[in-house]
C-alpha cells in the first residue's frame, strides 16, 4: 500500500517537473501585466495583439511554410529512399543506413555549421532557400526510419501476385506497396513537420537576415525578455501540435491493435 | 522487388548536404591560409589542447556528466514504474513524457527563468513558507537543471523500452529460487536493462555536451560550454578553422559513442527514439 502511494507520488513529482514550466507559460499568456513575475489579472489581449505583430506573423509564416514544404519534400524523397533501401543487398543497405544515421546522431550544432559552410562555399545566399534545404536534410532520415519498419512487415507475396496478374512494377508499387506502408509514411511526415517547427539550432546557422522562424525570434527576445504575445502564440501552437500528436498516437495504436488481431 | 534506383535522389541529396559539408568542415579544420594559398596544418587541433580550451571541455563534460547521472537516478525508477504499470496506462504515461517535447524547447527553458529568478515563483513560494530563498539563476545549478529538464525523456524512454521487453518468467524463476526483491533487481532486472541505460546515457550526454542554448539562457553567458565555443568561433570570433576543428572532435566523440551503442543495442532500430 505504502509502496503504491510512493510510486504515485514519485510519478506525480516527475510529471510536475516536466509540466510546471509549460503550465506557467500558458497561465502567463493570460496575464494582464507585462512582467513575467507578477499577475495583473486575466486578459485575452495578447491573443489579439499577436495577430497585429508583423515580426511574429512573418516568423510564423516562415516557420509554417518551411515546415509544410520541407516535410512534403522529405516525405517524397524519404519514402522513395526507404523502398529503394529495402530492395538493396545487405552491404549497400548498411552503407546507406549509416549515412542515414549521421544527421540523427550528430550534434545539431555540427550539422548546422557544416551546412552553413557549404552554403557560403557555393555562394548560395543564406535565407529562405538554405533554411528549406537544411530542414529537408534533417527531416529525410526520420521519414526513412518511420517507413522502413512498415516495409519489413510487408508480405512480399502480395507484390509478386500483382506482377503475376500482369501489373507493371510501377503499377504494383503504386497500388500494392504504397497503400500498405501508408501509416508509416504519414507518421514520418507528421514527425518531420513537428521536428521542423521545433528546430532552433540548425535554423539559427542556416538562415540569413530577414528570414527568421519562431525559435530564432524567441532566442533573440530571450535576453531582453519575451513578450507575452509569444506565450499566447505558443499556447495556440502547443494545442495544435497536441492534437496532431493524438492523431499519430491513435493511428499507431490502431495499427498495433490490428497486428495483435492478426496474431 | 528491384526498385533500388528510386533511392538515388536520396543518396545524391545526402552526399550533397551531409557528406560534402562534413568534408568541408574537415578541410577547414586541417588547413590555414598561407601566402601561397591553403596549406595543411594540425595547429587548430593543437590549439584545442591549450589549458584554456581543455578547461572548457572539462567544464562541459562535468556539467553534462552530472546532468546525465541525475537523469539516470531520476529516470530509472520512473521507467520501472511505467514498465510495471497496467498495460492500458503505459502508452499514456509514455505519451506524457513526449508531449513536453512538442512545445518549443527555448520557451520551456525560458519559462524556468520565471520560476527560478530572484523574484520568481519558487522564491515567492519559499518566502510565503518563511523559508530561505534560492539564488541559483545564472549558475551551474541552473544550467544542470535546464539540461535535466530538457533531456530527462531521452533517458526514461530507452530504459523503459528495454525494461518492458524483459521476459517475466526470468523474474518469476528467480523468485521461485528464493531471491528477494533487491536480489531480483540486482541480478536480473538491472543487468538486462543495461542496453537501455547505455543508450539513454549517450542520448542525454551527447546533446548536453554540445548545447549552447541552455547555457546561454540559464547560465547567463558567463559559463562557456563546448557548444558556446563552437558558436563563438563561427559567429563572433570568425575563426572558422578552429571552430571546424572542435566540430570534428565532437563528431568523432559522437561516432565513437554510437559505436558503443550499436554494440550493446541488439536491434538496430533501437538507436532512434521512435
Amino acid at each position: 500500500m505504502v509502496n503504491r502511494f510512493l510510486k504515485k507520488l514519485y510519478s506525480f513529482l516527475i510529471y510536475l517537473f516536466l509540466y510546471a514550466p509549460i503550465l506557467i507559460l500558458i497561465i502567463f499568456s493570460f496575464n494582464n501585466s507585462k512582467s513575467r513575475g507578477s499577475w495583473g489579472g486575466f486578459t485575452l489581449k495578447w491573443y489579439g495583439a499577436l495577430f497585429k505583430d508583423s515580426q511574429i506573423m512573418s516568423a510564423l509564416y516562415y516557420t509554417i511554410t518551411v515546415a509544410v514544404t520541407s516535410s512534403i519534400i522529405a516525405t517524397l524523397i524519404g519514402t522513395a529512399a526507404a523502398i529503394g533501401i529495402y530492395s538493396m543487398n545487405r552491404k549497400q543497405k548498411n552503407i546507406v543506413m549509416n549515412l542515414t544515421y549521421i544527421p540523427v546522431l550528430n550534434a545539431d550544432i555540427v550539422t548546422g555549421i557544416s551546412l552553413m559552410i557549404l552554403f557560403i562555399f557555393i555562394k548560395l545566399p543564406l535565407g529562405f532557400m538554405t533554411l528549406l534545404i537544411a530542414h529537408i536534410t534533417f527531416n529525410i532520415p526520420y521519414v526513412i526510419l518511420s517507413v522502413l519498419p512498415k516495409l519489413k512487415q510487408l508480405d512480399n507475396n502480395l507484390y509478386e501476385a500483382a506482377l503475376d496478374l500482369g501489373a507493371t512494377p510501377w503499377y504494383a508499387l503504386w497500388k500494392v506497396i504504397i497503400p500498405e506502408i501508408m501509416p508509416g509514411i504519414i507518421t514520418g511526415a507528421l514527425l518531420a513537420f513537428t521536428l521542423s517547427i521545433d528546430d532552433f539550432v540548425i535554423s539559427f546557422f542556416t538562415t540569413g537576415s530577414g528570414v527568421s522562424n519562431l525559435s530564432i525570434i524567441i532566442y533573440s527576445m530571450a535576453r531582453r525578455g519575451i513578450k507575452p504575445k509569444i506565450n499566447a502564440l505558443s499556447t495556440l501552437m502547443f494545442i495544435t501540435v497536441l492534437s496532431l500528436l493524438f492523431i499519430i498516437n491513435s493511428r499507431t495504436n490502431k495499427n498495433s491493435q490490428r497486428k495483435e488481431d492478426v496474431i | 522487388m528491384k526498385n533500388k534506383l528510386i533511392a538515388y535522389p536520396y543518396i545524391v541529396w545526402m552526399i550533397l548536404f551531409i557528406v560534402i559539408p562534413i568534408l568541408l568542415v574537415l578541410s577547414y579544420s586541417v588547413t590555414y591560409k598561407s601566402d601561397t594559398g591553403l596549406a595543411f596544418t594540425l595547429q587548430h587541433y593543437k590549439r584545442f589542447f591549450d589549458p584554456l580550451y581543455i578547461n572548457v571541455l572539462i567544464h562541459s563534460m562535468n556539467l553534462a556528466l552530472i546532468s546525465t547521472l541525475i537523469c539516470l537516478v531520476l529516470g530509472y525508477p520512473m521507467a520501472m514504474i511505467i514498465a510495471k504499470a497496467p498495460v492500458r496506462h503505459r502508452n499514456m504515461m509514455v505519451l506524457f513524457f513526449v508531449i513536453p517535447m512538442w512545445m518549443n524547447f527555448l520557451l520551456r527553458t525560458y519559462s524556468w527563468m520565471s520560476l527560478l529568478e530572484r523574484s520568481g515563483l519558487i522564491n515567492k513560494l519559499l518566502k510565503l513558507l518563511q523559508l530561505p530563498t534560492l539564488n541559483i539563476m545564472y549558475t551551474n545549478v541552473a544550467v544542470v537543471l535546464g539540461m535535466v529538464y530538457n533531456f530527462l525523456p531521452f533517458m526514461v524512454l530507452p530504459i523503459y523500452s528495454v525494461l518492458v521487453k524483459i521476459d517475466k518468467s526470468l523474474i518469476e524463476a528467480a523468485q521461485d529460487l528464493g531471491a528477494n526483491e533487491s536480489e531480483v533487481f540486482l541480478k536480473i532486472t538491472l543487468p538486462l536493462s543495461l542496453p537501455g541505460v547505455i543508450s539513454g546515457f549517450i542520448m542525454v550526454f551527447m546533446p548536453a555536451i554540445t548545447t549552447f542554448v541552455i547555457s546561454r539562457l540559464l547560465g547567463g553567458g558567463q559559463f562557456t560550454l563546448i557548444g558556446n565555443l563552437i558558436e563563438q568561433q563561427f559567429l563572433s570570433a570568425g575563426d572558422w578553422n578552429f571552430g571546424s576543428a572542435i566540430s570534428i572532435l565532437m563528431l568523432i566523440l559522437i561516432l565513437l559513442s554510437s559505436l558503443v551503442m550499436s554494440k550493446y543495442g541488439k536491434d538496430k532500430e533501437g538507436v532512434g527514439l521512435w
